[in-house]
């Protein structure tokens, strides 16, 4: 479970953001939109860890990553959040397991192709394992995306507008995906997205303005 | 696992690759090669000026004496009055005087007229046989044996001169009577009798050649083997006489002819008695060598007689070790720029190795993102870039010092057939060659400094926020 208090972040020159409460259960979905521009991104970067707040707390499973420090954060975030981002990035030059069998071991040291490859074919890739991300379709690469990201059982998942370089069929798909695993593995699941399609697939909303 | 990431992504990009490999190899490959060259000519030209102070040889140029006579790769300077070098050879400061008289050669393989103390200065073991003791009788160097397949008891003609094509002198065969172990030093190249076989060739076909002018050749040659072959005794007589004309024509001095000719006479009515031992003891009397090694017991005198031989004598006496550190004097400014060529390519590879990983840090820098996002710690990242460059330095330098070698191993077989010189490209110079390593990992390192610098201070958020 995940929740933040007062969190407040600058970029200076008076762009400040303000960061309304948020409080999302392992298993739940937490939808963010809001306009561009209005922080959707930099409040996932802070969810995330890959930005730190001026002030305020974001507490996951009782850890405040606001102040840890940032070799800890590294590893923090390998073991503990998955993100799955508008665009799917991988190493080019590794082939799909082996993308998301590098994700286990950069955060556990241990190297879980099993693993890898159930998640794989439960997400339609069984075909796929072998391939290099550049062979994929976008569809297919955002659906490893979303492999990789729950390979260590995340306490918390992140997705940056999973859906909206996608066509509907596939952003159904992934948005179902997306929630169903984020049941099966407990995993409180936040999206920030501007994707009609997506509002009115999950009730829990929060609006940035 | 980081470094299968690395060794994927060069990979990823094998043109990029190829040619940063290429260029490496290039110049480890060239400095490998100058390298084992350089230590392995040294050493090869030490081991065998070992024990030598002095030369004394024909006046010329005392660089080319020293080639010849002790490494047995130029023409000699000339031949010296045999009785004359004596004179200095017998003299209290020298330690050991070994006489060298070249003539003739086998299949390029040189005939070298010497004594026994020229195999004890190369510590060259007989592997089979015994030293020459008569006439004609040969020690045989390891690899003239194995070259030409030479065993004990064999015959053969040796040419005239230094070249293979030169004149065949039919009239005598030499007779293997040793063959000396390996030593990896000059002698292993040589063929070796006593001097005077050098001088009964050398006398008889002087001879040959005066008789020639006179009679029709071929009818000559053809008369003298048959009368070779009936009667023994009869060649050796006219052997005998041969040396005769000989002196005859090179000395007018008429003393010096009459003294000749007793002691001729002399050896003569002793061969009734005793043939073989009449060969070995033909006149030393105004005969010639070629050159004298010398180990001086007084080292002042080693540079008092390279100034007092050429004032009072018609010969030389050069220092090999002097002529040496000339030659390779000369030598060295050409290796030099071949190895600042070397030290160049090497870091045009350097630079090519920056281009590469800088480049593609634009298009990867997702890839570091995602890295990060995924839990890899900055110092991982900076491994990363470190270990793909350090990947290219390593296989560049195996390759290079494979191709390296291969060269040497090329160089070694055209040596050996103009030379007789020949490189060893299994050894190893471990220290000059650690030192390359180092070097080449140090290039490494610089190119990809920049780089992983930059992957280590990567900006993820903003990375991923303008994507």
């Amino acid at each position: 479970m995940i929740s933040t208090k007062n969190v407040h972040f600058s970029y200076g020159k008076g762009t400040d953001f303000n960061f309304p409460d948020v409080t999302v259960d392992g298993g739940d979905t937490l939808l963010v939109t809001g306009g561009s521009g209005k922080g959707k991104t930099t409040l996932l970067h802070l969810l995330g860890g890959l930005l730190k707040p001026q002030s305020g707390e974001i507490n996951i499973e009782g850890t405040n990553i606001a102040t840890l420090p940032s070799g800890k954060q590294d590893s923090f975030r390998g073991k503990n959040i998955g993100l799955v981002l508008q665009q799917a990035y991988f190493v080019e030059s590794l082939t799909v397991e082996e993308n998301v069998v590098l994700a286990s071991w950069l955060a556990t040291g241990k190297k879980a192709p099993q693993k890898a490859k159930d998640l794989l074919e439960q997400l339609g890739l069984k075909d796929q394992l072998h391939k290099l991300p550049s062979q994929l379709s976008i569809g297919q690469q955002q659906r490893v995306s979303i492999a990789r990201a729950l390979i260590n059982e995340p306490k918390l998942l992140l997705a940056d507008e999973p859906t909206s370089s996608l066509d509907d069929e596939n952003a159904f798909t992934v948005a179902d995906m997306l929630s169903s695993l984020a049941k099966q593995f407990g995993t409180a699941l936040i999206i920030v997205t501007h994707d009609q399609r997506l509002k009115d697939r999950f009730p829990n909303q929060i609006n940035l303005t | 696992m980081i470094t299968k990431i690395a060794w994927r992504n060069i990979w990823f990009k094998p043109l990029n690759t190829l040619l940063s490999i290429i260029l490496l190899t290039a110049s480890v490959a060239i400095i490998t090669l100058l390298i084992l060259l350089q230590e392995q000519f040294e050493k090869k030209f030490e081991s065998n000026v070992e024990g030598i102070d002095l030369v004394l040889g024909a006046q010329g140029s005392p660089l080319q004496l020293i080639l010849s006579s002790v490494y047995q790769v130029d023409a000699p300077t000339g031949n010296i009055n045999y009785a004359e070098a004596k004179q200095w050879m017998d003299n209290p400061f020298v330690e050991t005087a070994i006489p060298l008289a070249f003539g003739d050669n086998y299949k390029g393989y040189r005939i070298v007229g010497t004594t026994k103390d020229y195999l004890d200065k190369y510590d060259a073991q007989l592997k089979e046989g015994k030293v020459f003791k008569q006439n004609f009788e040969v020690v045989v160097g390891s690899t003239v044996a194995k070259k030409m397949q030479l065993k004990l008891g064999d015959k053969f003609y040796g040419s005239h001169g230094d070249s293979e094509e030169g004149e065949v002198h039919k009239d005598h065969a030499y007779i293997v009577t040793g063959i000396a172990d390996e030593t990896g030093k000059v002698i292993d190249n040589l063929i070796l009798c006593n001097i005077p076989s050098v001088w009964a060739m050398h006398d008889h076909s002087h001879g040959h050649e005066h008789d020639g002018e006179a009679h029709e050749h071929e009818g000559h040659d053809h008369d003298h083997n048959h009368g070779e072959e009936a009667h023994n005794h009869d060649e050796e007589h006219n052997h005998e006489g041969d040396v005769h004309e000989h002196e005859e024509h090179e000395h007018s001095d008429a003393d010096n002819h009459s003294h000749e000719d007793a002691h001729e006479h002399h050896d003569h009515d002793e061969a009734a008695h005793n043939h073989e031992h009449d060969e070995t003891h033909i006149s030393e009397e105004g005969k010639e060598i070629t050159a004298v090694l010398l180990k001086m017991r007084n080292k002042p005198a080693i540079l008092s007689w390279q100034m007092i031989i050429p004032m009072n004598t018609k010969m030389q006496a050069a220092s090999p070790g002097k002529e040496i550190n000339r030659l390779f004097g000369l030598f060295g400014i050409g290796l030099d720029a071949l190895r600042y060529l070397a030290y160049g390519i090497m870091l045009i590879s350097g630079i090519s190795i920056f281009i590469a990983l800088f480049n593609t840090l634009k298009e990867r820098k997702y890839e570091f993102a995602l890295l990060r996002v995924n839990g890899a710690s900055r110092f991982q990242l900076l491994s990363l870039v470190l270990i793909e460059s350090l990947l290219l330095c390593i296989t560049g330098f195996l390759f290079g010092t494979i191709v390296g070698r291969i060269a040497l191993v090329l160089i070694s077989g055209s040596s050996q057939e103009e030379f007789k010189m020949s490189f060893n490209p299994l050894e190893f110079v471990w220290d000059k060659e650690g030192y390359l390593l180092l070097l080449t990992i140090l290039v490494g390192i610089v190119a990809a400094l920049i780089p992983a610098i930059k992957a280590y201070s990567l900006n993820i958020s903003k990375t991923l926020a303008n994507a």
